[in-house]
């Protein structure tokens, strides 16, 4: 199967460490931005960027909350650049079971970054509006990508959930999805 | 629904071992808002003038603002209230960083502590979970040190903590309460800490903070947002570079420090240098800074950096703010480089900045003039900056002449006598001030100074330029954009301000003005106190973002009460009467309220009469500085002139003036003995 090229908008926040002041107006703008209704809260606990900081060892690093995962990692990272050392699992985004950041504190639901979607969609995400120091900044590029990737991709993944589940399984739960939508 | 608030306060009782959380009447947050206000409210309940500062029943109040937690940015003060061991009045120290607004997640608005534990202790507040813990392997810990130590113990990164050093420990007047790039130092409010025997306090919150009108509140902070860009792109002419942007004057950022090193005294507050700043001295200070400084720091939610990273080598890393890095460094005669190497211990240890330094100077000033003597000094080095070391040991551990000067120059002169009072020429109501010696009165920082009830000059001026601007086109552009006045006149109170001639000090601003214009940059600072507002971007620079006009709307939408101007001053004056009350009744009255004799040559005995007499009046105060019951009324004080009658300090049918009690001001007079 050929696929077609497609364009796609890439969007981009640029972290910029060096700029961070450890304000984390970013933590608390996405959990005030997250909240329902919009903005009638806010909580860091369940903001989807975390400035992970350590001041006396000069650690400022905004991390931002990714894909969730059931599972722990086997091992642990450390990470030591120019002398400092960064806590285990420091630049992970994941929200998985061996921590408890990325998760919403009273119903450790996980937690993921949707670039502030929205409709009207939003200039830049509210946590690069409100950087102020600039160590979030934010850019959007298209790229020109093959469909066929995505469709690899696809099958891929469903090959790993027809391995667990069984294909029938699989193609049961497609159909009542699929019908659950058009109802 | 409680909105910005949380509701509920945490009591502590260090004697019985007991907490309890305190559901609060919503009617307080209408009436004083929270923060300053609440507090001063609970001290005048709570707190009778009998009570000594190292008593049980004194309070110590650790308080969030009104805003702490909510998206105004700039809200992250925490605000601790008790009794000063120093002045035996109220004190109100406050500091940033990021501890009140933990305390709101928390679901806090303050926490109470009164008695006294037998052990040392600290308290872990962890969402609901709170417990008083056993601290005695942190006796004797540095601030810092503490505060890592117990966060590692905690496993727990993302608490904060505010904890005493050695010098609060030891109920030194000057011990501060640390917190990361903050403090809370004026007074010794980490000498009352010590004396209830609580090492530090850590929290942890993750709940919501709740606002009652959020699309309002929202567009009001990105305004401010916007204003904090616009303003940082036009920093104020003809003012010097610390003054003219915003935040607390910006000390790690620059270092050009003209301004404070040929304007202000070194050593004792004794010598002007006119011409220290020389292009070698700026060249210096400039690597000297610029080579210990790891990276500018902020407090929460706040784009400001005024705080730094210090990083020197062989000395552990600290975190600086503000002016410290010049208080030790002009009372030794010293440099910038010894400036920010004591400055790390004397973080550790946990002392005030401004007083300490003037301590440790008065103490080598009576040794020189052979007051003190080489007996009460033995093994002092012979260098100056080793001689600061020296003190600072003794100081923090109160041992031999250590003991005397941890109470503070004033105290210290009245034990070692011989005319060592002459010497502690600095202080007003026992407090040690800026090291500033001016020549003409000015009547504006005459009355904020004689009246302040934070005793504290940067904790009053602010809005209102602090001297004229040499031109009159200079003043007009200035007035341009000028949206902070309350009022309109005050651009004319300014324009009119010359530096020489008939409109000039100290007989312009005029007396009638000069009341106007602090009763401005006093409104404006009990504001900031209630809702927990850094002054740095709001009552202390010049052309804030906050001001009069927009802060209704941010609390109105915050909050969901409405509230205009009128209510919001009134909401202000009443904050300052209470507090005004309360060191009222403790036996302060208009004697007290003096500069240092010495802070201007030029002084007008007839004119700094009818300037206090005036401002007293227009206060709604009589002439003793006692508020009459008629203001009391109005402000919804009643029980405050109740107390006031019964106490014989008001009468009842008139506002005659009342000296201090005799045995009120023996109590004044009598206090102050070291453990």
């Amino acid at each position: 199967m050929k696929g077609e090229k497609v364009k796609k908008i890439i969007k981009t926040i640029n972290i910029d460490v060096d700029k961070c002041n450890g304000c984390r107006a970013c933590e608390l703008i996405c959990s005030a931005f997250h909240a329902q209704p919009k903005y009638s809260s806010n909580n860091p606990g369940r903001s989807r960027i975390r400035v992970i900081r350590d001041p006396l060892r000069d650690v400022y690093v905004p991390v931002y909350a990714g894909e969730y995962t059931p599972a722990e990692c086997t091992g642990r990272d450390k990470y030591t650049i120019d002398g400092k050392e960064y806590e285990e699992c420091a630049f992970c985004r994941a929200s998985c079971p061996s921590r408890d950041v990325f998760k919403e504190p009273d119903s450790g639901l996980p937690l993921k970054c949707d670039m502030c979607e929205s409709d009207p969609p939003l200039e830049e995400p509210m946590c690069v509006q409100w950087c102020l120091n600039d160590a979030l900044t934010y850019e959007e590029r298209e790229e020109e990508v093959e469909e066929e990737v995505e469709q690899e991709e696809l099958e891929i993944g469903l090959e790993a959930l027809a391995d667990k589940f069984g294909l029938d399984k699989i193609v049961d739960t497609i159909v009542r999805m699929s019908e659950s939508k058009k109802a | 629904m409680r909105y910005a608030e949380t509701g509920f306060n945490l009591e502590i009782d260090l004697s019985r071992g007991s907490i309890e959380r305190v559901e609060t009447d919503p009617r307080l947050m209408e009436l004083y808002f929270g923060g300053l206000g609440t507090n001063a409210k609970i001290l005048w309940d709570r707190v009778p003038p009998e009570v000594e500062p190292f008593s049980p029943d004194n309070l110590l109040i650790f308080s969030t603002g009104l805003l702490c937690g909510t998206p105004a940015i700039g809200a992250n003060r925490t605000i601790v209230s008790t009794l000063s061991p120093q002045t035996l009045l109220m004190a109100y120290s406050m500091m940033g960083g990021f501890f009140a607004p933990e305390l709101k997640y928390a679901g806090y608005d303050k926490v109470i502590i009164r008695g006294k534990s037998p052990n040392l202790v600290y308290l872990w507040i962890n969402n609901d979970k709170v417990e008083i813990r056993d601290a005695s392997h942190l006796q004797g810990k540095g601030a810092s040190e503490t505060a890592e130590l117990i966060l590692q113990e905690l496993k727990e990164p993302k608490a904060q903590v505010a904890a005493i050093g050695l010098a609060g420990e030891n109920r030194v007047y000057m011990a501060s309460i640390e917190h990361g790039r903050s403090s809370a130092s004026r007074l010794g409010i980490g000498a009352v800490m010590g004396d209830k025997g609580i090492k530090a306090i850590a929290v942890r919150g993750t709940k919501d903070i709740d606002i009652a009108r959020p699309d309002e509140f929202i567009e009001l902070c990105n305004e401010v947002l916007e204003y904090i860009k616009a303003r940082d792109d036009n920093p104020i002419p003809g003012v010097m570079p610390i003054l003219a942007g915003l935040g607390s004057p910006q000390e790690m950022k620059i270092h050009d420090e003209k301004w404070h090193t040929t304007s202000f005294m070194w050593g004792n507050a004794r010598t002007r240098r006119r011409d220290f700043w020389t292009e070698e001295i700026e060249e210096k200070w400039r690597e000297i800074q610029e080579s210990v400084r790891t990276r500018l720091i902020s407090c929460y939610n706040c784009p400001m950096k005024c705080g730094a990273i210090i990083s020197i080598p062989g000395i552990s890393t600290y975190m600086m703010k503000c002016y410290s890095k010049l208080t030790y460094t002009m009372a030794a005669y010293s440099d910038l480089d010894f400036g920010f190497k004591i400055a790390q211990r004397a973080t550790e240890y946990g002392v005030d900045g401004f007083s300490t330094p003037q301590a440790m100077a008065f103490a080598l000033e009576l040794y020189e003039a052979g007051i003190l003597t080489d007996q009460d000094m033995p093994g002092m080095p012979s260098d100056t900056e080793g001689r600061f070391y020296w003190l600072l040991d003794r100081i923090v551990r109160r041992e031999g002449i250590g003991d005397m000067l941890a109470n503070g120059t004033y105290w210290a002169a009245q034990k070692i006598g011989k005319g060592a009072e002459e010497y502690a020429h600095n202080n007003i109501k026992k407090h040690e001030q800026l090291p500033l010696k001016l020549g003409m009165l000015n009547p504006v920082y005459f009355l904020m100074y004689c009246t302040g009830e934070k005793i504290n000059i940067t904790q009053i001026e602010g809005q209102f330029p602090q001297e004229p601007f040499p031109t009159r086109e200079e003043r007009e552009a200035f007035v341009k954009d000028w949206i902070q006045v309350p009022d309109e006149k005050f651009k004319q109170y300014f324009l009119d301000w010359e530096p020489r001639g008939e409109h000039s000090n100290p007989y312009y601003p005029t007396v009638q003005m000069s009341c106007e214009i602090v009763d401005w940059m006093e409104m404006m600072h009990y504001i900031d106190d209630a809702l927990g507002m850094c002054a740095g971007l709001s009552s202390f620079p010049l052309k804030p973002p906050y001001h009069i006009h927009n802060y209704p709307a941010f609390i109105s939408s915050a909050t969901g009460i409405d509230i205009d101007e009128a209510g919001l001053s009134q909401v202000a004056k009443r904050n300052r009467t209470l507090v005004r009350a309360v060191n009222i009744r403790r036996g302060m009255r208009r004697e007290d309220e003096k500069p240092p004799e010495d802070h201007w040559k030029k002084r007008f005995p007839e004119l700094e009469e009818k300037l206090l007499d005036e401002y007293y009046k227009f206060k709604g105060w009589n002439t003793e500085g006692i508020p009459t019951k008629e203001s009391l009324h109005e402000l919804a004080l009643d029980y405050v002139s109740e107390d006031f009658i019964k106490r014989g300090i008001l009468r009842d049918t008139e506002t005659i003036p009342t000296k201090a009690t005799s045995k009120e001001k023996e109590k004044k007079e009598g206090g102050g003995s070291g453990p």
